[in-house]
């Protein structure tokens, strides 16, 4: 696949004229079509390098007067109060929600996300993989708003009654504890994000499990394993860093997942465990679509500034999934 | 000779549980089951089914330890597991198109796709979503119009002309803007758009921001559609003396058109979704904004956003049902875009 | 040890076609016996029935009896996964796991039948590895991956793991035909070894490898495509090359058809 994209023709130099013959069949015209076409090209190819520059540029100039503003600290403090005359403002609520809310959607989506990858790619009949892959993948096709919506009129209650469950009888926990009231919580938010999570982590783990060769699915067979030895053995060892990859691309997603939580969370900016309550923690995502709206010239830079962060985050966790996957596409050709 | 753990009946035979037993056992833990709720505190369909469903796993890897050994009994268990969490993958999704239909056919009239919320408050029943339909076709129209060639142009690079370091490169961060959030690329373009040139909110801005998001999935899967087209083709038309431009152009970009088109219309559904770009770049507005530089404008999953967030009945009827066409859409676009690659693919 | 294998009208299908049909073969133990014909004549489909790898095909069954000693391989209650424990087999291409250390690709199929014990395991890998005359060539880097080894050293890894549960048959589908000259000899010098302790088949392209090592031959081939595969001979292989009872299998050996 490489060779075919990268290995010109042989007669041909890379910019179409004809290597060390004699250049008569070229006019100049045409080779300049080439030169033009090949730059414009180039020049697209490097602009979407730049929009990733310019994020980041954009949003720290933004940033930057709000921050100058601050009078709490931006890296250390909870407190989240950026219109106030003396505007005060720190990450740390924001940034703890984001990743609870996100680590707990993981776990709760990762479990499932295998079993449907290896459910499809070595437990379903073949002739139905794709179609059930197909559905699978529909998860991931309705939008954010719509999961906030069935989250917060439908789940909810859901949510609500599970939640005094746990309380009740393992509240000895440390995540569930509670003071009876219940839902709009980090637990429900967790939950959607975990659902929209899962097809992503699925897709890409169901193409991994179906790479691996088939001879080395026989070896393990002809030892006279039984199909889950088959996957402990030749399936799970082969896909773990497609596995790995995925899971941090979904982690990814979690974090920067915006209206569906801001739909379903009763925010608050507080460091806090107790995921079962209202009014426990917030998300860097949810509070700017949430605290867009009202927000004051320095309430905005505030929350460009929390943007930057969440940029900051996905991008270090997203080039290292990219960077997992790419090693491994490297391994197996 | 090794230890064989494994329960044996002479030689090659091995015990079984018959698929009567595992029937039986299913039907004795939901019995089991029911009683315990009858009993205890526990309730709700959704707990029945889990408890009803870890019982059995439990029961059904004890009855099999014994009778067949550990090593079979591993892999019942984790057979039962599999299928269940494909089970419990589609719960979600089959009660969120339910839902979204059962609530959204209540205002899915000729007034919700012909009026919009001009002098409509939440309490007022009436009104529909014209208004954001429009947006959501102009700056989704737009984003596309935007990062189509942009974007083709991209993939264009990578696969015919790019190689060494740069190339692999741009392929890397291609894959890498995949993962940025999508409220990152509204703040991004009300940073440098907005707040920084002082354009203000439009339309064209939410277009902005959505391209970002666009671009990244059209190179994706117009890259992998170029790689698909067979060299040969390629060097037919550089050895009829063709540039090479006008070959990427006449012969490969037509060849991997209908691939293109699919990738293009998964992108347009992707993105029709979006919202919180949108709310930070077009900010929603209540009536028809005719083009989409004339200030504020929504979208449609702007205004499920805005009218969920009433506490008024009426409202909320009117984003459910908003969520039920764009849901519709969407799928539509996905069904298309997946007819589209089954009737064409390349070299098969 | 050693066991012997009898098919008596077995059919083999993928799906509706039918592969291979009505063999009537009997395997006596300790002996090796090689399997001969032209490309898809059902050779392989065969040897892959012998220990049940055939169904793992989705579609693919098999009818008709297949007698280890004298057990029926099909018969009701019995388990694919242990008679795949009893028959080993090597495959076409090296295939160790390339996830795995060559130690540990040797204790595999140990682990998986729940052996445990360092001292077990280590005995049992040595002991495999000294069987497929390897053990010279890796006792010095046993925790290094298999897949840094060259062909033939992976191929008698396999070797190694397939012998290391101590099966009592060994099936080996071309294990030299993605192996140079050098290792292919290696190999089949092993077979020779192997044949005191194990019943071995092997299908082979290569017809001076059939008569080089085994002791019966048998020649497959189809009339037709689409027609299934049907074993036209088997004999002691110095019959089969000399004198051949089939007119078809001699136009073979000599290289008039295939």
């Amino acid at each position: 696949m490489s060779s075919l994209s990268t290995t010109p023709p042989p007669s041909v130099s890379p910019d179409g004229r004809a290597g060390t013959l004699p250049r008569t069949g070229g006019r100049s015209s045409e080779r300049r079509g080439d030169r033009v076409f090949r730059g414009l090209s180039l020049g697209a190819g490097l602009s979407l390098l730049g929009i990733i520059v310019a994020i980041a540029v954009f949003l720290v100039v933004q940033a930057v007067p709000a921050l100058r503003d601050n009078t709490a600290s931006f890296l250390t403090d909870t407190v989240w109060d950026p219109n106030a005359a003396s505007p005060a403002f720190g990450i740390v609520a924001l940034a703890f929600g984001t990743v609870l809310s996100s680590l707990l959607a993981l776990a709760m989506a990762l479990p499932v996300a295998l079993g449907v990858a290896l459910f499809i790619s070595h437990y379903a009949p073949r002739r139905l993989a794709g179609p059930l892959g197909y559905v699978v993948d529909l998860l991931a096709a309705v939008p954010s708003v719509v999961y906030g919506l069935w989250g917060i009129f439908f789940l909810n209650d859901k949510v609500i009654d599970t939640s005094a469950f746990l309380a009740e009888h393992v509240g000895w926990f440390p995540l569930f504890g509670a003071d009876g009231i219940y839902g709009r919580s980090v637990f429900l938010a967790s939950i959607v994000l975990a659902i929209m999570i899962l097809p992503i982590i699925a897709s890409l783990s169901r193409e991994v499990f179906l790479q691996v060769p088939t001879s080395q699915q026989e070896a393990a067979l002809a030892l006279g394993a039984t199909r889950w030895e088959m996957i402990r053995t030749a399936v799970l060892p082969f896909g773990k860093p497609g596995v790995i990859g995925a899971t941090m691309l979904g982690l990814g997603r979690a974090l920067g997942e915006t209206i569906a939580v801001a739909i379903v969370l009763s925010p608050a900016f507080v460091v806090s465990l107790d995921i079962l309550t209202p009014n426990s923690g917030n998300t860097i995502a949810a509070n700017i679509a949430l605290g867009f709206a009202e927000a004051s010239s320095t309430g905005r830079g505030a929350l460009i500034a929390s943007g930057l962060v969440l940029f900051a985050i996905t991008l270090v966790v997203n080039v290292l999934a990219r960077a997992i996957i790419h090693r491994r596409r490297e391994f197996t050709a | 000779m090794t230890s064989v753990r494994t329960p044996v009946i002479g030689g090659l035979q091995q015990a079984a549980l018959p698929r009567r037993a595992v029937a039986g056992l299913a039907a004795a833990v939901v019995a089991v089951t029911a009683l315990l709720f009858s009993v205890t505190d526990l309730q709700g369909t959704a707990g029945f089914v889990v408890v009803a469903t870890l019982l059995h796993l439990a029961a059904q890897t004890v009855l099999s330890r014994v009778v067949e050994g550990p090593r079979r009994a591993a892999d019942r268990l984790v057979t039962t597991a599999v299928v269940a969490a494909f089970l419990l993958a589609l719960a979600p999704l089959v009660s969120v198109l339910l839902y979204t239909l059962q609530n959204g056919l209540e205002r899915f009239d000729w007034d919700f796709f012909y009026r919009s919320l001009r002098s409509i408050g939440a309490r007022d029943a009436g009104g529909g979503a014209n208004h954001a339909i429009v947006g959501t076709l102009q700056q989704v129209g737009l984003a596309t119009l935007m990062s189509v060639p942009l974007g083709l142009l991209v993939a264009v690079y990578v696969v015919e002309y790019g190689r060494g370091r740069l190339a692999a490169t741009i392929r890397f961060f291609v894959d890498v803007m995949t993962g940025i959030p999508s409220i990152v690329a509204g703040l991004f373009v009300l940073s440098f758009w907005i707040l920084g040139l002082g354009f203000g909110y439009s339309g064209f801005a939410a277009a902005l921001a959505l391209t970002v998001l666009m671009l990244p999935v059209i190179v994706r899967s117009a890259e992998e559609m170029l790689k698909l087209v067979p060299n040969d083709l390629r060097e037919a038309s550089l050895a009829l003396g063709v540039p090479r431009w006008k070959t990427v152009v006449r012969i490969v970009l037509p060849t991997a058109l209908p691939g293109i088109v699919t990738g293009v219309m998964l992108a347009v559904a992707r993105v029709m979704g979006e919202t919180a770009p949108v709310l930070l770049t077009a900010f929603g507005a209540a009536s028809i904004v005719r083009t989409p530089f004339d200030g504020p404008q929504s979208s449609l999953p702007l205004f499920i956003y805005q009218e969920a967030a009433s506490p008024q009945q009426t409202a909320i009827d009117r984003a459910w049902t908003a969520a039920l066409t764009l849901i519709l859409v969407i799928m539509v676009l996905n069904l298309l875009a997946r007819l589209i690659t089954r009737r064409s693919k390349i070299g098969r | 040890m050693a066991k012997r294998i009898e098919s008596i009208g077995l059919d083999a299908y993928y799906g509706a076609f039918k592969a291979i049909e009505d063999v009537n073969v009997v395997i006596e133990p300790k002996t090796i016996t090689a399997l001969i014909g032209p490309s898809g004549c059902g050779k392989s489909t065969f040897l892959r029935t012998l220990n049940r790898m055939h169904e793992v095909v989705p579609g693919a069954r098999v009818t008709g009896r297949l007698l280890l000693d004298d057990e029926d391989v099909y018969g009701p209650g019995v388990d694919a996964t242990g008679v795949r424990r009893t028959i080993g087999m090597v495959f076409q291409r090296p295939n160790p796991f390339p996830t795995m250390s060559i130690y540990d690709n040797v204790a595999a199929g140990l682990r998986l039948n729940g052996v445990k014990g360092k001292k077990v395991l280590d005995e049992a890998v040595e002991r495999s590895l000294k069987g497929a005359n390897l053990w010279n060539e890796v006792k010095d880097r046993l925790p290094k991956p298999g897949a840094g080894l060259s062909g033939g050293q992976q191929q008698r890894l396999c070797i190694a793991r397939a012998i290391a549960v101590e099966p009592q048959v060994l099936l080996m589908d071309e294990p030299c035909s993605a192996l140079d000259p050098i290792s292919t000899l290696a190999i089949e010098d092993l077979m020779t070894e192997l044949k005191d302790r194990f019943t071995i088949v092997i299908v082979t392209h290569n017809m001076q490898q059939a008569a080089r090592v085994s002791d019966r031959t048998g020649f497959f081939t189809i009339e037709a495509t689409g027609e299934p595969g049907r074993l036209v001979e088997i004999d002691d292989t110095q019959k089969i090359f000399t004198n051949p009872g089939e007119k078809r299998t001699e136009d073979y050996i000599t290289g008039r058809f295939g």
